[in-house]
């Protein structure tokens, strides 16, 4: 970097004279080393995994997870800074609650990544504050039916809540990725952190766009995530890691709209096919 | 002498004159709920060897009003336990309000867990996830700090699911923060028509231990319809859910069947009767 030393990667909220925030840029670095996260949108729901890489054999299996759950409908996971993304999941969950407290509804997933995208570009402005060293995909289901007001007593009007366009669809998966600079878009599959290019390559080969939308089922995209993870593992960087993965449905789909409430059967033999493979690596599945 | 305690330490009318309260607040002391508003009248519920059934009617009293028919007053929490809910129906909303909170913290430590349902049996609980009884140690807790506060949630709950020895366990609190357990219970008017009925039934733990779910449905069923002929808060509509293993089955529209009200005849003594 022929930039270094010339004084503008010293602060956030100074731009230097060609208008780059450095910080930002060495905060897309941090996530560039951390291990690969993907999301799948699919035809009736949202794949989130990550490769864990096991940073001693003293870990216990299975514990320390990268995936969190932020409101029944919504999970995240990251790369990059793992005190970061922790403290993102914090200020999610305060949003997904906050958002219930008001509006006595779930939170879309559209509207946790804007508020999200919003807090972390806050922490591009200020001297004060470093960015997130984390990319973040947000995947969730708003719920396509009409769902209860939180805490309603009756049934409400027959007709339902209204507001809702005869024809349309409302609600289904939404697949969200947010980077250090604050910036968000939505996305068919997502990929982050050291197996980005790779994993992106893969999931370009899916069918996850197209006008008629995506045509990859859950249960596929299940298996197709698992798959992309390990493609992307780089053997010579790490040696051990832990595939951890988590999935959401609609309520009419496995998990019942909420998120990696259901062991999918097909997902537990994807891993094994998946372990012949691979052998001699470790790996975990969990819901 | 004024002897009434309101003159106490005050200037005496008759030396100085009238005393000139406009000085001092009128408006008395803070005052917070004084007695419910909107109520639902009993819930009951009664153990059996698998579990527990809890039913409650549909209606919300405004008073003698039936104001509100179609209340649902039953609310399942996690699909391993449910809360009945007795008296405010605001108080009941604030309350179903927190418990969809709490089950939402509870997602974040549980649903995704590795640990969670044990590989012989897919529908059991995760492990360390909130069952019935501590919930009901929760709410216990939080309704006497609110009848500490003086401003008392007015309800009275029944709380079913099971313990964490896997036994099905139902307990009450009420606005007081009072708890009790029994292997059948019930709230308000329940406590005195229903709960003798129960008790035919399910006297014991050891009673309650031998009694099937459909005897249990059928006894509580029974209970909502003798509630339904001498509570003139209640409905012909109610709830019913039971609590197995297996999870939570709540049925929100039942209606009551083969009423007889055929002693009503024999009732004397009230309105306009020249007997």
């Amino acid at each position: 970097m022929t930039s270094i030393g010339t004084g503008y990667d010293l602060a956030n909220s100074i731009f230097s004279p060609d208008g780059r925030n450095f910080q930002v840029e060495y905060a897309v670095k941090a996530v560039e080393n951390g291990g690969t996260s993907i999301g799948i949108r699919c035809k009736d729901g949202v794949v989130l995994a990550v490769e864990k890489i096991v940073t001693s054999k003293l870990l216990k299996p299975g514990a320390n997870k990268r995936i969190a759950t932020v409101d029944r409908h919504l999970g995240v996971v990251y790369s990059g800074m793992i005190p970061d993304g922790r403290h993102f999941i914090d200020r999610a969950r305060d949003e997904a609650r906050s958002w219930r407290d008001t509006f006595k509804t779930p939170i879309s997933t559209a509207d946790l990544a804007s508020r999200m995208g919003g807090y972390m570009q806050a922490y591009t402005l200020y001297q004060s504050v470093r960015p997130f060293g984390i990319t973040a995909i947000v995947g969730g289901f708003d719920s396509t039916e009409e769902a209860p007001v939180d805490g309603e007593v009756g049934s409400g009007p027959a007709c339902g809540a209204g507001g809702k366009v005869a024809g349309k669809t409302h609600g289904g998966p939404f697949l969200y990725m947010i980077e250090p600079s604050g910036l968000y878009w939505g996305y068919y599959g997502a990929a982050t952190g050291k197996g980005r290019q790779a994993a992106k390559a893969e999931l370009e080969k899916l069918d996850l766009g197209g006008p008629g939308g995506p045509t990859l089922t859950l249960e596929q995209a299940v298996k197709e995530a698992a798959r992309i993870i390990y493609v992307a593992h780089d053997d010579s960087k790490d040696k051990e890691f832990e595939l951890e993965m988590t999935w959401i449905s609609g309520a009419d789909g496995p998990t019942k709209g909420c998120i990696g409430r259901e062991r999918l059967s097909v997902g537990e033999k994807a891993l094994d096919e998946d372990e012949d493979e691979e052998e001699g690596k470790e790996e975990k599945m969990e819901e | 002498m004024d002897h009434r305690p309101q003159a106490w330490g005050r200037p005496r009318d008759d030396v100085y004159g009238a005393y000139d309260a406009s000085y001092l607040q009128s408006g008395g002391p803070k005052t917070a709920t004084q007695s419910p508003i909107v109520t639902g009248t009993s819930v009951i519920a009664i153990k059996f060897k698998d579990g527990v059934v809890m039913a409650a009617d549909n209606l919300a009293s405004y008073g003698s009003l039936a104001r509100f028919t179609d209340v649902k007053r039953l609310r399942p929490f996690l699909s391993t336990s449910v809360v009945g809910f007795g008296g405010d129906v605001s108080d009941m909303q604030f309350l179903t309000r927190h418990l969809n909170e709490l089950a939402i913290d509870e997602a974040y430590e549980h649903e995704s867990s590795p640990t969670s349902s044990s590989e012989d049996d897919p529908n059991a609980p995760p492990a360390g996830q909130l069952n019935a009884a501590n919930l009901h140690k929760y709410l216990s807790k939080l309704m006497y700090r609110r009848r500490n506060d003086f401003d008392p949630l007015w309800n009275q709950i029944l709380v079913a699911g099971f313990d964490s020895a896997s036994a099905p366990f139902l307990a009450s609190v009420d606005l007081r923060g009072t708890t009790f357990t029994s292997p059948s219970l019930a709230t308000g008017f329940g406590a005195m028509l229903a709960q003798p009925i129960m008790r035919r039934y399910a006297a014991t733990e050891a009673d309650a231990a031998r009694l099937t779910r459909e005897e249990a449905v059928k006894v509580v069923k029974e209970c909502m319809k003798v509630l339904f002929y001498r509570d003139a808060r209640s409905l012909d509509r109610y709830s019913i859910a039971v609590v197995t293993k297996d999870g939570v089955e709540l049925s929100e529209d039942e209606q009551l069947e083969r009423q007889s009200w055929a002693f009503a005849e024999r009732i004397k003594g009230y309105g306009t009767q020249t007997v």
